[in-house]
């Protein structure tokens, strides 16, 4: 008998784990293939861990109020690039420049996020599929704005930022003003040479930022909106009798994402040091999202513990894949494919078990029945 | 009057205001220097390039799939089909049915697969069939360039190995059904060939749509279960529409390959579904009612806006922001049907 | 308990209501003193319901024109214009479906929207949602709510993870923990209840009592009645019949008066007592079926040959499951034998093929094409199941619809049945509710069954259409021997048209008797006891 519950929690275990299981036996079949130093693997990780975490944990709190994976959280990095794009045209420098990024970036997220947190409110029920395209028609707006607007109507006169023919952004910016500041504000390094050759850079002010925003998601789901936002995300109606304001609730989860995604991608390209201008964003959004999957959360239920592990297996795949194929195959291409199937297949294989599992506790109810009727039968 | 009101009503705001601007860009045209019969001749190439990929939209939609997001997956078996086509080295028109003739098992087995996949998971079928959409291009990705394919035509010449990102389709069906029964007028020219063709397919969904299997599946979209309480078997017929609109997904590529000239693979097919679904939607229809004539209003409207916007305003203004303007466009579009009330639930 | 002295603490004076000109609440008079328990009884639609909705001030009756009477609370009248409001005045209600989020545990669901909370610093900044929860004092307040109600419930247990009794108690304590709780309104409490659970709540009853909380108990097991209340009162159409000492009344008395109705049938349309075939010609063993809120456990019954078998019984005991399990609309389980063959469950094809049919009660959801024409509507199932309406080419390849054999059979039930339409293209959406209910006939009948379920034929419908309906079943039944199984919530609509009634009590079949019976003895059978029990 207690053998039987065993297995049956093994099963449970992997069948609730399947995405990071399988991830973990992908880093591993294809770290030794790579050929990669542990110190080198060790050293990019934490360089993404800095780059990514901020992003990736702005998904936590639509979850948290049952909306889902917020593919409107591109719309956050629209906002930070924005943010990025003027302090490069002005040349504000290190970290007084990431800051005025930042709060050029907040009240454009702020609204973005409202209107996203409302048209969500119409598209009860579809909410994903809502922000995913949202996302979309975002990044029309965007290029309108940037492509065409920056130059004759917002006034921005950089050659630094400026097409030659005189409006519209460069495709990519070099961001020397700001690249790594935050980064070597205050880093130290380990396991380096006599030379300071290689070792691993450990940024102390990234960490710092990053455990405070941690901080805050922990404070936050003591509080009393964190608390409103947990109910609505169980059941709207319940909470609707007992008084909560769901759809303001539902829209502040938004608005709260869409800012923390705007401070992430200025953390972000600040440590890519160069900005795509009509790539990053949308990129940026899968990426987070992949990465939060890839860590086990799902569409209702994701933790800090998710995000962080979940950039850890996302970026060892993707930094493994392509060196792993090269040194397999030949073809360092085939690598590049492989991990933008297993991102795309990583978000489908997740929202598929997410509506089975769903699915057959529905179908629970029914057995209960036949069984009680049988054991009346047996009685 | 109250019959004129409630009938633009229903004809919606956002398709008036389409119409409309579609009608202005006519009207403007000649005053900027646009010869009004290319670009009509350009609209209606363009029509019976796309008009089948939206069509592909129809079955679905009518057995309560939602829209469908997936296209991708029907694109791909075009793609096999076309690309199995060019191997085998026959030109000419026949290479045309060659390639109908192979993509269709394919598009058979992944639609079935497909349909299956959305059959459990019922009420989140867009979300995830626009993700299986996108997991089928990434995978085929690496198949393109691990498959065996040896044609000099499609194969990367200086490795041997992997095809071309695009491969042309001259000599084999470029402008199959084009330069079919076409028609020039001056400047205006019109393909019989591919209207002749979209009309089959159109009216054979529409055929389809009056037997008893149509019948079936329309219910299971109009309210699955009432379809049900009538004993119908309803992921029996949601599979059989998936199957549908997946062929539909590969002739319709297929029928594009032949008007644009070239075959594109790896990243090609990715977002070729916003412009389908976009194109149905302005047509007038929604997210679980679709006729044959939302299709062709929709192809028509939408392909009209995306090749006159640009040719238009880099007359006037001499900025393109065509691009910009059609992704705003489509994407509202979409948005647009994804928050109405009176969409279904799905 | 009540003293003469004090004013009671909540009276009502000739309280009436109506709806569209159609009276459902009529010169309703009561007092209920502190501490009091008052037991409220009547059949479904007898005017419970709305008697709470008025003393709670809910939309609906404001919308729908106000009452007339007055309400009272300590002798001073009073006017709720919501639930929020009565809460004021210190009265709260638990109604039938738990409002409870399963991923909370008992404490946070106790305390939902009222948790006590810490401010801190960055509440200055964002204002009170930024306050803290104080977790220590939720816990005491809900532990206190808990201990009041005087029941064993763990407050950090999570409600996903509770049996249905617990998660009662969570309900009844969070109403209890607002402040100044002095009337909690229970609406039919122990219906989800084990019968230990049930007994743990009637001592949590008596224990409000005690600390001077008054409770209105609305239930259908009137033993509950008998234990717990100091006073019955018994609703029927929408008066109160009677008001009686809960130590001096019996369950046959209480059961009389809640059905016993003296209606005037004209002899027209009364049913005579018929012979009928004893050829069964459908039985159901051992039946469960899992519809939520109508679950049936364990169903045995005979269906003869050519009678209208009625079944009845009260709301959520289980009738409704019965059809909609058989015809394979929810996951069943059981033996049904129609005519000598087994018939597979959770197959609707298979029921549709071997010639039965259905009419759901749920019209919209279930019964009807809402944007479709009434054509559609109506030859959809006719078409699908037997082939008709459709004609054949490429040698039978092709099954092309009929459009106008479908007009034509359309347009003969649009006939038969006077259902009200522009055409027989309009939409099902766009018609009234009888009539929408009389396509849903016409669409049964086009199947030409040999036997029909119909589940609550005049629900919602208007008295002219209702009594069209029953004519249209009755004369289906004589005219061609389709034997008929009829649910409906309404005891005298199956009196007028069946041959026998079942009664369902807690998912199985009480008892059958014949129509011609006394309306107590149907009474007595939905209150779940025997007859022989009841003597």
């Amino acid at each position: 008998m207690k053998r039987e519950i065993n297995s049956k929690d093994v099963r449970n275990f992997l069948s609730n784990n399947i995405v990071p299981i399988i991830f973990i036996v992908l880093c591993a079949a294809c770290f030794p293939v790579a050929g990669y130093s542990p110190e080198y693997l060790a050293d990019q990780i934490i360089t993404r861990i800095m780059r990514n975490s901020f992003l990736v944990l702005s998904l936590l709190i639509p979850i948290m109020a049952g909306m889902g994976l917020n593919f409107g959280m591109t719309l956050g990095a629209m906002a930070g690039q924005i943010g990025i794009i003027f302090i490069t045209a002005w040349n504000v420098v290190g970290i007084p420049g990431l800051l005025l990024a930042a709060i050029i970036a907040t009240p454009i997220a702020v609204l973005l996020g409202w209107f996203c947190g409302k048209m969500l409110n119409m598209a009860r029920g579809r909410e994903m599929i809502t922000s995913y395209m949202i996302s979309f028609f975002m990044n029309g707006v965007y290029q309108l704005v940037v492509l065409y607007g920056m130059g004759p109507v917002i006034p921005i006169h950089s050659d630094q930022v400026i097409l030659p023919r005189g409006y519209g952004v460069r495709n990519t910016i070099d961001l020397l003003n700001v690249r790594k500041s935050i980064d070597n504000f205050w880093s130290i390094k380990l396991f380096a040479d006599e030379n300071g050759v290689g070792g691993i850079n450990i940024p102390i002010l990234t960490i710092i930022l990053i455990a405070l925003l941690c901080v805050v998601i922990i404070w936050f789901r003591k509080t009393k909106i964190g608390q409103d936002m947990r109910a609505v995300g169980q059941d709207m109606e319940v909470a609707r009798e007992a008084g909560i304001k769901v759809e303001r609730t539902r829209v502040l989860a938004i608005v709260i994402s869409t800012v923390f995604a705007a401070y992430g991608m200025v953390i972000y390209l600040s440590n890519m040091g160069t900005l795509n201008t009509y790539n990053s964003h949308s990129q940026i959004g899968m990426f987070s999202i992949a990465a939060l999957l890839v860590g086990g959360a799902s569409v209702s239920k994701a933790s800090i513990k998710n995000v962080f592990l979940g950039i850890v297996l996302f970026h060892l795949m993707f930094i493994l894949t392509p060196q792993a194929g090269k040194n397999l195959i030949g073809q360092a291409q085939i690598g590049e494919f492989f991990r933008v199937f297993v991102s795309y297949g990583v978000i489908t294989l997740a929202l598929v078990l997410y509506e089975i599992r769903t699915r057959r506790e529905k179908a629970e109810s029914a057995k209960t029945l036949a069984l009680s009727q049988m054991q009346e039968a047996q009685a | 009057m109250e019959k004129a009101v409630s009938l633009l009503k229903s004809f919606g705001l956002p398709r008036l205001i389409i119409t409309g601007f579609l009608l202005a860009l006519f009207v403007i045209a000649p005053f900027a220097d646009i010869n009004v019969g290319a670009s009509l001749s350009d609209v209606l190439g363009r029509f019976g390039q796309n008009a089948i990929m939206v069509l592909a939209m129809v079955p679905m939609i009518h057995s309560g799939c939602g829209l469908n997001f997936g296209l991708p997956l029907g694109i791909i078996s075009g793609l096999l089909g076309a690309t199995m086509a060019i191997e085998t080295g026959i030109q000419g028109p026949v290479s045309f049915l060659l390639a109908i003739l192979y993509s269709t098992p394919f598009a058979i087995i992944f639609g079935w697969g497909y349909g299956k996949l959305l059959n459990r998971v019922k009420g989140s079928e867009m979300m995830i069939a626009t993700y299986v959409g996108f997991s089928s291009v990434a995978f085929m990705s690496i198949m393109w360039l691990i498959l065996p394919y040896k044609s000099p035509t499609m194969v990367w010449g200086y490795t041997g190995q992997g095809l071309r990102t695009t491969i042309s389709t001259e000599g084999f069906y470029y402008h199959v059904l084009r330069d079919t029964l076409s028609l020039s007028i001056g400047s205006f020219s019109i393909s019989f060939g591919e209207i002749i063709f979209f009309a089959l397919f159109a009216f054979i969904i529409w055929a389809f749509l009056h037997t008893k299997t149509g019948t079936a599946m329309t219910a299971v979209g109009s309210n699955a279960v009432f379809a049900r309480a009538s004993g119908i078997n309803i992921d029996k017929q949601r599979t059989l529409s998936v199957i549908m609109s997946t062929w539909l997904g590969a002739l319709g590529i297929l029928c594009y390959q032949q008007g644009y000239g070239f075959i594109q693979l790896y990243q090609g097919p990715m977002y070729m579904a916003m412009p389908a679904v976009s194109a149905i939607l302005i047509g007038g229809a929604s997210v679980n009612k679709a006729t044959i004539t939302n299709v062709i209003i929709g192809t028509i409207l939408y392909q009209g806006i995306v090749s006159m916007t640009p040719s238009v305003m880099n007359n006037l203004i001499h900025t393109d922001m065509s691009e910009v303007l059609r992704i705003i466009v489509s994407n509202g579009m979409i948005l647009y049907a994804l928050t109405r009330k009176s969409g279904a639930s799905r | 308990m009540s003293s003469e002295m004090t004013k009671p603490l909540l009276e009502m004076k000739n309280v009436s209501k109506e709806y569209n000109g159609n009276p459902v609440l009529k010169d309703v008079n009561f007092t209920l003193g502190q501490g009091e328990v008052l037991g409220l009884v009547g059949e479904n639609g007898a005017g419970k319901s709305t008697l709470m909705n008025i003393l709670f001030g809910m939309d609906v009756i404001h919308q729908t024109g106000g009452y007339g009477g007055k309400v009272l609370i300590d002798g001073k009248e009073v006017k709720f214009t919501s639930p929020l409001d009565a809460l004021k005045s210190g009265i709260g209600m638990v109604h039938q479906e738990f409002s409870l989020l399963p991923g909370f545990t008992a404490a946070e669901n106790i305390l939902l929207n009222r948790e006590p909370q810490n401010r801190s610093v960055l509440s200055l900044v964002f204002g009170d949602r930024a306050n803290t929860i104080d977790r220590k004092e939720l816990q005491k307040q809900a532990i206190a709510a808990i201990t009041k109600l005087g029941v064993e419930l763990d407050p950090d247990m999570l409600v996903a993870e509770m049996p249905v009794g617990h998660k009662q108690f969570t309900e009844i304590s969070r109403e209890i923990s607002k402040s100044a709780i002095r009337l909690l309104v229970l609406d039919e409490p122990t219906a989800v209840l084990t019968e230990k659970e049930a007994e743990m709540l009637l001592k949590a009853i008596r224990n409000l009592s005690a600390q001077g909380i008054s409770v209105i108990f609305i239930t259908h097991r009137l033993q509950e009645i008998l234990d717990v209340c100091n006073k019955v009162i018994v609703m029927r159409d929408g008066r109160i019949v009677n008001e009686l000492d809960a130590a001096k009344t019996s369950i046959s008395e209480m059961a009389k008066l809640m059905v016993g109705r003296e209606v005037a049938t004209p002899d027209s349309e009364k049913q005579e007592a018929r012979p009928i075939s004893d050829k069964v010609v459908l039985s159901v063993k051992n039946l469960w079926v899992d519809m939520p809120g109508e679950t049936v456990r364990d169903v045995n019954l005979e269906v003869h040959d050519g009678e209208i078998l009625g079944i009845g019984g009260l709301a959520g005991q289980g009738k409704l499951g019965i059809p909609n399990g058989i015809m394979g609309l929810f996951p069943a389980g059981g033996k049904v034998v129609l005519n000598g063959s087994e018939i597979p469950l959770n197959n609707p094809r298979a029921c549709l093929d071997s010639s039965l049919a259905f009419v759901s009660e749920d019209r919209r959801g279930v019964g009807l094409l809402l944007d479709e024409s009434l054509e559609w509507n109506i030859a959809f199932p006719a078409m699908q199941i037997q082939n008709k309406f459709l004609k054949p080419y490429l040698g039978g390849l092709v099954k092309w619809r009929d459009q106008s054999g479908i007009k034509k059979v359309t347009d003969k039930y649009i006939e038969q049945l006077q259902i009200k339409c522009t055409s027989s293209k309009q939409k099902a959406k766009e018609l009234s509710g009888g009539n929408q209910q009389k396509v849903c006939l016409a669409k049964a009948f086009a199947l030409e069954p040999k036997l029909l379920f119909v589940s609550e034929p005049t629900r919602g419908i208007d008295i002219g259409a209702k009594a069209l309906v029953l004519k249209a079943l009755r004369e289906y039944n004589r005219n061609f021997g389709v034997t008929i199984v009829m649910i409906s919530s309404e005891l005298e609509e199956l009196r007028q048209c069946c041959d026998r009634i079942a009664i369902i009590t807690d998912g199985a079949v009480s008892g059958i008797l014949p129509a011609s019976s006394p309306s107590e003895d149907f009474g007595i059978l939905m209150v779940g006891k025997t007859a022989k029990e009841a003597m």
